[in-house]
């Protein structure tokens, strides 16, 4: 297991604001199988830092980021923040962090509650935590919606009466509402259009740098991601394949399934995507109720040898702060012949 | 195939009426595939809800002609808009959590549109519904039938919705984001089956997507929204090349470039889109704009042609002309996009 190195020797060099380790969850399935949404991951946050999070639909992202903010009890492992652990605690004993840790949810409309208008909802995050008292409550109010660019008229409307990004917008601000230090922030932007998507990331840069707030962002826009994360890692079937700092990772990828994300990212210039070519992913798509052996990502790889289906490659940083889980990946990187 | 003229949506809520859809009008031919875009909350679902005639009383009121393959949509009746809606006009939603059942196992909704619109026993129903959901990627489909939607990922829900619409071979599918919470390998196998389905089947899409570079690699025409108007409409090059109205420039401006070597900040288009309850009575974008003159606080301009071109490139802009100089792509060397991203192309 390299898993547990790897947070070592990341929180030798700075602060860790949120350590991982080994961290599975499971769910039970009808006839008792069980499904291993995140099986064995490992990595670090520094205080104020931002990790980019990107993967195949279904693999894991969500429930990696639940588990974090322990709004699901992971089936093993450890989630370290500032230092205190916090897998398994207890709701009581969770109280003080919760405010400190906050998640913005995938779907908006599932996580708003239909039935209380915008200003209820983000008076009740307000209230749980006895923030921004008696008068002060409502130009506070007033001023979360405005920093994510909805106006007064918003607080006493519905959900349903908002389009989706204006929903989406709403959840962020409710996230705000408390202050945390470390936001989980599942798909924050997907719903935005450009410009807004604009605004929502200066706005979450900007925050970042006044309170030293710390991320982890999940997201498919590999271009915003490029934009807002220090470092990105790339997960697939419910493991962490590949982490690298954003520039390193995006130039020289060194997981092939890392290589097909990046040439499947659609480009804004018509001219390009005439043109381009994409690596298609052939193969069986895998179950997480039975992964393949060895290396997950074998039955869809085109550099598959025979070593994959044996052994499970293990995350090996193979250059400074580049990490990768492939057995074709030299110990200086660079897995592609070019 | 289909043909809009003058399409209004009134929204009424308790403390105003909301026009999110204001004389818009436009047409789809077979095969074609339209974009739409402009900012959240501009009246782009809307619209889309209005083809399907999902929006009326008493939440709101459709105004205007909808012609689809020559049959007055606006007359029809609610079994006419049944097959409308089931056979030939397929709407995939935003919400994918909206639109699913959430005590219902997936194979049971799948398979019950199947039943109803293509007639086909239990049995076969759910043959095809597996064969649907291993279509969209979705691995143990077999299994999968037998989930409720919380256990699927966002991704998967959506995938699920996208085949149901496809399940009945509509002739028109409008859909609405759909791919935005697909990784990037799935959305170019979903965007790959629906390029499939305008060429070998000459469906026709409405394409409504924030995603500039999704626009960029599927549509043949673009139109552009702001605050319930139509205010640029062009060939998916022509606009990418010379956007003529500040707002679309505004977009394209805004987006994150992927080959940046700085974090450069991002610029997004400054101020708020109005208030439609209340819309101001020139050009709706004037408050934001950086070309605004005197004329476009006053009158609102129309829908024209774009000036110095002959090819078809409508533009609601009093400015035009200015800021057609210079389009968004000129100068930009498609050539680093790939070197940064190590993108396989052929560039012979
Ligand atoms: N409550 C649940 N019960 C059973 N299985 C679940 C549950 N929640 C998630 N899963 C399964 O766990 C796996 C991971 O799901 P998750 O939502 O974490 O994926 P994701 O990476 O966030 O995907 P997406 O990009 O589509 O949002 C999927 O196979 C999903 O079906
Ligand atoms: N049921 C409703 N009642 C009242 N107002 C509504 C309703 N549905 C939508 N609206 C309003 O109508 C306008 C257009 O909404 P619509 O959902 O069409 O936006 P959109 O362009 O699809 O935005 P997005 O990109 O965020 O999905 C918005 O200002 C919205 O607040
Ligand atoms: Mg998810
Ligand atoms: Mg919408």
């Amino acid at each position: 297991m390299s898993g547990p190195s790897l947070a070592h020797r990341v929180s030798a060099l700075a602060e860790n604001l949120v350590e991982v380790q080994d961290l599975a969850v499971e769910f039970g399935l009808d006839g008792g199988r069980r499904l291993r949404a995140v099986d064995g991951v490992s990595f670090a946050i520094r205080r104020g830092e931002t990790l980019g999070l990107v993967g195949e639909s279904g693999c894991g992202k969500s429930t990696l980021g639940r588990a974090v903010t322990q709004l699901i009890r992971p089936s093993r492992g450890s989630v370290r923040f500032a230092g205190q652990e916090i897998a398994g605690l207890g709701h009581r004993q969770m109280r003080p962090v919760r405010r400190r840790v906050q998640m913005v949810f995938q779907d908006p409309y599932a996580s708003l509650n239909p039935r209380m208008t915008i200003g209820q909802t983000l008076n009740e995050s307000l209230s749980v935590h006895a923030l921004a008292r008696g008068s002060a409550r409502r130009p506070r109010i007033v001023d979360l919606l405005e920093s994510v660019g909805l106006d007064e008229a918003a607080i006493d409307r519905y959900p349903h009466e908002f389009s989706g990004g204006q929903r989406q917008r709403v959840g962020i601000a409710r996230a705000l509402a408390v202050e945390p230090e470390f936001i989980v922030a599942d798909e924050p932007i997907s719903a935005l259009d450009v410009s807004i998507q604009a605004q929502t990331i200066n706005l979450m840069m900007d925050l970042q740098r006044r309170h030293a707030l710390t991320y982890l962002f999940i997201a498919h826009d590999l271009a915003v991601v490029r934009h807002i994360s220090d470092r990105v890692a790339v997960m697939y079937l419910g493991k962490i394949v590949e982490i690298a700092e954003r520039r390193e990772l995006y130039a020289a990828p060194q997981h092939p399934y890392t290589e097909a994300l990046l040439s499947a990212v659609p480009v804004p210039d018509p001219r390009v995507e005439a043109r381009r070519r994409r690596i298609v992913l052939e193969g069986d798509v895998p179950s997480p109720v039975e992964p393949p052996s060895g290396c997950r990502f074998r039955t869809r790889c085109w550099k598959a040898i025979d070593t994959c289906a044996r052994e499970e490659p293990p995350l090996i940083e193979r250059s400074p702060g580049h990490w990768s889980a492939c057995h074709l990946a030299s110990p200086g990187g660079e897995t592609r012949p070019t | 195939m289909l043909d809009v003229n003058g399409l209004t949506t009134d929204f009424v809520t308790r403390s105003a009426s909301v026009r999110a859809v204001d004389d818009v009008s436009f047409a789809i031919a077979a095969g074609e595939t339209l974009a739409l875009v402009g900012e959240s909350g501009c009246g782009k679902s809307a619209t889309a809800l209005s083809l399907m005639r999902l929006i009326g009383p008493p939440g709101g009121a459709i105004a205007g002609s909808i012609r689809f393959d020559g049959i007055d949509v606006m007359a029809l009746d609610v079994a006419g808009l049944r097959r409308l809606r089931g056979k030939n006009v397929a709407m995939i939603f935003q919400d994918p959590m909206t639109s699913l059942n959430p005590v219902l196992t997936i194979g049971l909704q799948l398979g019950e549109t199947l039943q109803t619109h293509l007639g086909l026993s239990v049995r076969a129903a759910r043959r095809r519904a597996r064969e649907l959901l291993e279509m969209v990627g979705i691995p143990e489909a077999e299994r999968r039938l037998g989930d409720y939607p919380h256990q699927f990922s966002g991704g998967m829900r959506q995938r699920v919705m996208i085949a149901m619409a496809l399940s009945c071979r509509p002739r028109l599918i409008l859909a609405d984001e759909i791919t935005t919470a697909l990784d990037v390998t799935i959305q170019a196998q979903i965007l790959e089956l629906l390029k499939r389905l305008t060429r070998e089947l000459q469906t026709a899409i409405l394409l409504i997507t924030h995603d500039l570079g999704v626009v960029a690699g599927m549509a043949d025409r673009v139109n552009v929204m702001y605050a319930g108007q139509i205010v640029e409409s062009a060939a998916t090059l022509d606009l990418f090349l010379n956007p003529s109205m500040p707002y679309t420039r505004g977009l394209l401006d805004s987006i994150p470039r992927i080959d940046s070597e700085v974090r450069e900040r991002l610029v997004p288009i400054r101020g708020v889109p109005p208030n439609l309850a209340n819309p101001p009575p020139g050009c709706r974008f004037e408050p934001r704009c950086a070309h605004r003159r005197d004329i476009c606080a006053a009158r609102m301009p129309t829908l024209r042609q774009r000036p110095n071109t002959t090819a078809p490139h409508l533009t609601r802009c009093w400015a035009a002309q200015d800021v057609a100089e210079g389009g968004w792509l000129i100068g930009r060397d498609r050539h680093t996009v790939r070197e940064t991203l190590a993108i396989p192309g052929d560039d012979a």
